[in-house]
């Protein structure tokens, strides 16, 4: 599926600092994210997983106000590089949001489509790619005889998936999920992470989650996030990176430790 | 490899032409409102004098040279204006208040669906239509113009933008508020005339303002219902002159002197408008906060 | 302490009467009927009073041409042709410009202009008809009638009879669709923007994550999903055109008996008709045509507004925005 060599889709944060105005919300992140492996970023609520999520694919900048420093290279390029546009990392850096978003007024196979639609793919390719899509994230045999109908009509669960398709259907290099099972149940919950652990043979993922046991159930590595106070103001800081394994196992940092236990967060 | 789409450039293009497109569109619809503000200011600025303000109608006297002797004031229309805009006022503060408090109070009963559905209509009906009916029901039957009749008229005008910041107001008015008179027994007329009518008083006030300022403009149902008059008169059964006829009756006159006469009185009228809008932004504003 | 003693006060109506809450019950529900009955009186006076001009046409009086009350003639073809062109050019020139000001308010405006921008376009909203109207006649028509309309009617007018001369003292339909376009452009504008403003980020975010542009992302996802309420508030701006009288009056040319082929040639909006003849009418008969015609407009707005007000609702699942329809 993919022609791109595996090193080019690994991401590699140096100090990536994100703010909210003169906010800043995370100290400076350091971090390889491995190629074609399941990431997981973990910690309490308002440690700011999402926010550095959110800025591996731009997404960041889009509240008002918000902004970056640092750089995010995806392979060796920087994604903050002058004359790179955020369309253009976005379309290379797919994202899956905790609620299922499908496009209201489209159809199952339009939302799909959507990004093809919009670089303008000839119809036989956009066909071709959509049931690829659906059929990488297990929904095709579900939905192959209602395409035309509205993506609301899917199960919650469903509609997750349909959005996981439409991230792939452009082919990227990164996929970004942000607490994706959070408005699911625990069936559904079990399908999306079969399917992620399918999908890390050509993609790079990376998932947020609240929840350990899922980390400890589908990532390679795990990053752990802690909410710090400097001068009584809150700050997101990476405590530790290592191998899923390890930080459930052998935390080194005791603040990882106490998280893992549920004394903390 | 960060690679764009290959019909990005043509995206972007659209992009940015459909985004100036929505900023041409805010300024072009800036223009007339500039445009007519500052045509009312300075034109009307010259109309302002003293004379304005004490004279009633003088009829033109033509000179030689085509100009007018004494253009007169507009007296007449400012106190006929109030009068008529006053008494609409006092027709329609109790039903508007009273209707709202109503519909905020017992919210969910038929009554109050058909009552919201009669508000509806009548802020939807054109105002012409409710001048026809004021001049059916009253200049019809009494065969007289009068200005009393103009004031049903705006009456019937304000009431359903009272009646629907009262009701709006009201609903905005935290529960803990009646709790605390709750909690010591007192009956729900009670809490609701001593703790929330007070306490929604001035955005109530807002909404009273807002549309005393909209009756104020009205010109089509005094032109069926009060008539106009070019004394100063302060008959209610007779007809009576409003400032809003004076600026219409003055515009389609050819005398230069009348003309801007007319301007005054939109200058008038227009700092009327800006003066209560302006102050309701800034008075919600500071509630807001 | 003043809540004593308020409570006091209460205590002693409360011994007097044990009814207070039914009293004001019945208080407050007395005066939300005088709503309903303001609407019964105002729809039965114009019933009753257009009751002799319903006996004699009909309806059939809407469908000709022909206005002349002294030979007790009504056709009020004109009045009907003169409002729907006149509201209809207001609607092409306002709709697609209210919903491009909604969409800048709304989606692209930075944070702080936002504010200071809507309370202007909203001020358009609260100038009365009238100083329309006025400037219409000072400024507008001697300016549209030397630089747009005496050019048009001399170039494309020629071969394009709906655009053709005499241009005369410049007011007409054209002029009139324009200066309603101004009227209704804030009610389009401010309702887009409400409606637009409680599209759900997400919808908006999916676009983004794909790829989209800005542009891209209010076309295919946010746009969309407003349709209804855009729709909406379209209708509801026409309701408001239909329905404006004192603009279109000083405005129109008042042409009553015949319809001009031309945009520029004058006409005459069924408002403005009752507004200029009701007050100085000849007979019963002629003041009940007028009503009539009042009648008439009266159920069309009202069919506009409820249409509209449906879609709003449905699309904000909440009060519409203050615009006055």
């Amino acid at each position: 599926m993919n022609t791109q060599t595996i090193e080019s889709q690994q991401v590699t944060l140096q100090k990536l600092t994100p703010f909210y105005g003169a906010t800043q919300a995370v100290q400076p992140v350091d971090v390889v994210i491995r190629p074609r492996s399941v990431t997981a970023i973990i910690g309490p609520s308002g440690c700011g997983k999402s926010t550095v999520l959110r800025c591996l694919n731009r997404m960041h900048e889009v509240v008002p106000n918000a902004r970056v420093e640092g750089t995010v290279l995806l392979g060796e390029h920087n994604i903050y590089g002058s004359g790179i546009e955020p369309q253009a990392v976005r379309r290379r850096i797919g994202m899956v949001f905790q609620q299922p978003n499908p496009l209201r007024m489209l159809s199952i196979f339009e939302n799909v489509a959507i990004g093809l639609r919009l670089e303008g793919y000839a119809r036989n390719i956009i066909d071709e790619r959509v049931e690829q899509s659906l059929r990488a994230a297990a929904l095709w045999d579900e939905v192959k005889d209602k395409l035309n109908h509205s993506g609301l009509a899917l199960s919650g669960g469903q509609q997750q998936r349909l959005c996981i398709a439409r991230a792939i259907a452009l082919q990227p290099e990164v996929l970004l999920l942000d607490e994706p099972c959070s408005a699911l149940d625990p069936v559904s919950t079990y399908k999306i992470e079969e399917l992620l652990i399918e999908l890390k043979q050509n993609y790079t993922i990376v998932i947020v989650t609240h929840n350990m046991q899922q980390a400890a159930r589908i990532a390679d590595r795990t990053l752990v996030f802690m909410v710090e106070r400097t001068q009584g103001r809150p700050i997101g800081v990476l405590v530790e990176e290592d191998d899923t394994n390890k930080i459930f196992t052998a935390p080194r940092d005791p603040r990882t430790e106490d998280y893992i236990s549920g004394r903390v967060g | 490899m960060i690679t764009q789409a290959t019909n990005y450039r043509r995206r972007k293009l659209v992009d940015y032409g459909m985004r100036g497109l929505t900023i041409g569109a805010t300024v072009l619809a800036l223009i007339p409102l500039v445009l007519i503000l500052s045509y009312v200011v300075f034109r009307g600025a010259g109309a302002l004098n003293i004379a304005f303000f004490t004279q009633a109608y003088e009829p033109p006297v033509v000179g030689l040279d085509g100009e007018v002797g004494n253009a007169g004031g507009v007296l007449h229309g400012i106190i006929g204006s109030l009068i008529i805009v006053g008494i609409a006022l006092i027709m329609a503060l109790p039903i508007g208040i009273l209707a709202g408090v109503f519909l905020a109070e017992y919210p969910s009963n038929s009554v109050a669906t058909v009552v919201r559905f009669c508000t509806d209509v009548l802020s939807a009906a054109p105002s012409i239509v409710i001048g026809v009916a004021a001049y059916v029901l009253i200049v019809q039957r009494t065969h007289q113009f009068s200005a009393l009749a103009g004031s049903v008229a705006l009456a019937v005008l304000m009431v359903p933008v009272i009646t629907r910041t009262t009701e709006e107001i009201l609903k905005l008015v935290p529960h803990t508020m009646r709790e605390a008179a709750m909690a010591l027994g007192a009956p729900k007329w009670w809490q609701t005339l001593t703790v929330v009518l007070p306490t929604a008083m001035s955005g109530i006030m807002t909404g009273v303002l807002l549309a005393f300022a909209r009756a104020t403009g009205e010109t089509a149902p005094l032109l069926l219902t009060v008539l106009g008059n070019n004394n100063v008169s302060v008959k209610l059964l007779e007809p009576m002159a409003a400032l809003p006829l004076l600026t219409y009756k003055y515009t389609d006159t050819p005398f230069p002197a009348q003309n801007t006469l007319a301007w005054g009185t939109a200058l008038v009228l227009t700092l009327l408008v800006l003066t209560v809008n302006l102050s309701v932004r800034w008075a919600t504003r500071s509630r807001t906060k | 302490m003043a809540q004593a003693e308020r409570l006091s006060t209460w205590q002693t109506f409360q011994q007097r009467t044990k009814h207070g809450d039914v009293i004001f019950w019945l208080l407050t529900l007395f005066f939300a009927l005088m709503v309903v009955a303001l609407v019964a009186a105002v729809g039965y006076v114009a019933w009753v009073g257009s009751s002799e001009a319903r006996g004699r046409f009909g309806l059939s009086f809407l469908f000709k041409t022909g206005w002349d009350p002294n030979a007790q003639n009504f056709g009020a073809l004109p009045a009907i042709y003169g409002t729907l062109v006149s509201s209809g050019i207001a609607l092409l020139i306002a709709g697609p410009l209210g919903i491009l000001i909604g969409v800048f308010l709304s989606e692209l405006c930075p944070q702080r202009f936002k504010s200071p921008l809507s309370f202007m376009v909203e001020l358009l909203a609260a100038i009365p008809s009238v100083i329309y109207g006025m400037w219409g006649v000072f400024v507008f028509v001697p300016f549209f009638r030397s630089w747009v309309a005496a050019p048009i009617a001399k170039s494309v007018g020629k071969s394009f009879p709906l655009l053709a001369g005499p241009v005369a003292a410049g007011r007409g339909l054209m002029v009139a669709g324009i200066i309603l376009a101004i009227m209704i452009l804030p009610t389009i504008a401010a309702i887009t923007r409400d409606v637009l403003a409680v599209v759900p980020n997400h919808q908006r975010e999916a676009m983004l994550a794909v790829g989209a542009t800005r542009w891209e992302m209010i076309r295919k996802a946010v746009l969309p999903y407003a349709r209804a309420g855009i729709i909406g508030g379209l209708m509801l701006g026409l309701g408001r055109a239909l329905g404006e009288t004192m603009a279109a009056l000083m405005v129109i040319g008042s042409v009553k008996d015949k319809i001009s082929t031309s945009l520029f040639g004058g006409g005459i909006t069924a408002a403005s008709l009752v507004a200029s003849e009701l007050p100085n009418a000849n007979d019963s008969m002629h003041e009940s045509t007028l009503i009539l015609i009042a009648l008439v407009l009266f159920g069309i707005t009202l069919c506009v507004n409820a249409f509209a007000r449906l879609l709003v609702w449905q699309a904000a699942r909440g009060p519409v925005g203050s615009a006055r329809s």
